[in-house]
């Protein structure tokens, strides 16, 4: 398991590495110049060869790359174009609405799947088995925007319980207020990543249930329960953790559309504001930072289904030897 | 000892597991006729918002956010269209975005799968690499990107949704694929010396393919919705087009006094999807009789 880790780590930094390339390459792809967002309608070409100048776009772009690489092992994000604010604390403010957006409704969505997947699953010819399942269908079809607005609709606008969008300007230093506005984005982005998730873990639980090793391990006489705890949960669980990485991964930015909802200032929205400016610093910050949070959380999956699934040591990603 | 004895009476899920009798084979149609029934609804709207509608779609002499009633089925919007017309242009615009989609998504992600199933060692890691990579952009935030380069446009946001998901099909395909690679049979298969392309086709793409086309039509709801969300955040086909998306959006501001607008999109994205998963699922339990039979 060690010298696994060790490989595995050594890839996920070449990954890293590749991904930047990649992104710097892609960015400097996109049409339009950014000296356009720093200089006025009608500059003199001067003024935006200047312009260029000052941030650096007029060097060969092997320049540009080294400069932004080492900009960013030093921990600097650099500098946006368009506010002339470093975009690394910026990040930082925007992940901790997010982080705790994406986490408490990961966690909240897991707490709901998990029980009910397998309840689904095991009680399947019961009423509430089938209720499960057909509110798991529902979940999977409903927009996660329209849930949102039928949420703030009924508990912000009528109820008046909570607010209907926005984030306290003094961030967690107002814990209450914080909290309260965070409750119906994670409530919304749950409901819809747990209805999917109950589908997996539904299923998971019914290829272990039809399985081979189950029927033999109860015809030797194990009761349901350890059967399940012994050689169930394990075989069950390794699917579901690969889902669970991408579910976590792409909920991390994929909140863009929830974040509009409820006018949230989290990282989905400064990366569409950053697009819609081309601003390359901050479209380049984002994405290097949710880039690597996507390829820690694929490192954490791959040793999770290590450790769960003993036939899969000897590879080093993914699902089966 | 006793625990033999009982297993017989587990109840009816082994007995009905043991004999697909008639509870079986009738769910399972259920199951698709609905799904049929509600998809294709909104496909009749969609193919006849070709031809005929109640209303131009930029028709604007309804009186604005008139409530259902006589004239307009649905009502108008705050630009006085009428309601139902911008529905059956909508309904159009949503079969045109999961068609798309996951055409582009099928063909470039089972091709991409298979292949990278295959590749062993550093080739094996790299397109793994790779696939974690594009899945690591959002298909929001990929089709931002499209968008930004190209312009807010369909054809935009499908490319988008296409590629975003084909990187999910290829991780989902190369994982199936290698499951079903290291399996005993494979190995028998092998050693009795069948050759890799015979035994793609006849171990491997039949025990993937229930799972896939269960992926797809979710990737086909998943691409309806993505869309949806585009439109939303202003990204999808341009007006005059009605996607729905644009829609829910231009009525949030008045879901508490008009909420036939903020409503009736919504309803009908849900049940073209739902309708789309239940095919989905009345089809693979016919395509997979194993399963289907464990499954129902």
């Amino acid at each position: 398991m060690g010298r696994y880790l060790l490989r595995r780590f050594a890839f996920l930094l070449v990954s890293l590495a590749l991904a930047s390339v990649v992104l710097f390459v892609l960015l400097r792809m996109l049409p339009g110049d950014p000296a356009n967002a720093l200089t006025s309608v009608g500059a003199s070409p001067e003024q935006i060869a200047a312009a260029r100048h000052s941030i650096g776009s007029d060097r060969p772009l092997p320049e540009q790359f080294t400069h932004w690489i080492g900009q960013v092992a030093t921990g600097d994000l650099g500098t946006s174009f368009v506010s002339s604010l470093p975009v690394g604390p910026e990040v930082g403010s925007r992940l901790n609405v997010t982080v705790p957006l994406t986490l408490a409704a990961f966690v909240l969505a897991v707490l709901i799947a998990v029980p009910a997947g397998f309840v689904a699953a095991y009680k399947r010819h019961t009423w509430y088995g089938a209720l499960l399942s057909g509110a798991s269908q529902l979940g999977i079809a409903v927009p996660v925007f329209w849930l949102g607005m039928i949420l703030v609709a009924v508990f912000a606008l009528n109820a008046g319980w909570l607010p209907a969008g926005g984030f306290p300007p003094d961030g967690w230093n107002q814990p209450g207020e914080a909290v309260r506005s965070l409750v119906l984005p994670v409530v919304t982005i749950a409901l819809v990543m747990s209805a999917s998730l109950i589908r997996y873990v539904r299923s998971a639980t019914l290829d272990v249930l039809g399985s081979d090793y189950l029927r033999t391990a109860r015809a030797l006489g194990s009761s349901f329960g350890r059967a399940m705890w012994r050689h169930g949960l394990r075989n069950a669980s390794v699917p579901v953790v690969s889902v669970l990485g991408i579910e976590l991964a792409s909920t991390l930015l994929g909140a863009v559309v929830v974040e509009s909802v409820y006018a949230l200032p989290g990282l989905g929205s400064m990366l569409a504001t950053g697009i819609a400016q081309h601003d390359y610093p901050v479209i380049q910050g984002v994405l290097f930072v949710s880039t690597l949070a996507v390829l820690l959380i694929g490192f954490a999956a791959d040793l999770v289904q290590r450790i769960i699934d003993p036939r899969l040591r000897g590879r080093l990603s993914g699902g089966a030897p | 000892m006793t625990q033999i004895v009982r297993t017989p009476h587990e109840g009816p899920r082994a007995a009905s597991a043991k004999r697909p009798g008639r509870s079986a084979v009738s769910r399972r149609s259920v199951t698709l006729i609905t799904g049929c029934v509600l998809s294709g609804m909104i496909l009749l709207l969609a193919l006849v918002s070709l031809f005929w509608t109640p209303y131009a779609p930029d028709d604007t002499s309804g009186g604005r956010l008139t409530g259902p009633g006589a004239g307009h089925l649905l009502g108008t919007d705050k630009l006085g269209r009428d309601l139902f017309t911008q529905l059956m242009t909508g309904s159009r615009i949503a079969v045109e975005a999961g068609l798309g989609s996951v055409l582009i998504a099928a063909v470039a992600g089972v091709t991409l799968g298979v292949l990278a199933a295959f590749a062993q060692g550093w080739l094996d890691d790299t397109l793994s690499a790779f696939l974690d990579i594009l899945i690591a952009f959002p298909t929001l935030l990929l089709a931002m990107l499209i968008v930004a380069a190209r312009s807010a446009t369909l054809g935009s946001a499908v490319l988008a949704i296409g590629l975003a998901q084909s990187a999910v099909v290829a991780r989902v395909v190369r994982i199936l694929v290698k499951r079903v690679l290291a399996q005993d049979y494979i190995t028998a298969a092998r050693t009795s010396g069948t050759s890799w392309p015979r035994i793609v086709a006849g171990h491997v793409l039949p025990n993937i393919w229930p799972t896939l086309v269960v992926n797809l039509a979710l990737q086909f709801g998943l691409a309806v919705l993505a869309e949806a969300g585009l439109s939303y955040l202003g990204l999808g086909a341009p007006p005059p087009n009605a996607s729905w998306g644009r829609m829910l959006q231009e009525a949030q501001a008045t879901f508490t006094t008009a909420p036939a607008g903020a409503l009736a999109p919504g309803v009908l994205l849900v049940l073209l999807v739902i309708g789309v998963n239940l095919v989905a699922d009345g089809l693979r339990d016919t395509l997979d009789p194993a399963t289907g039979r464990r499954r129902s």
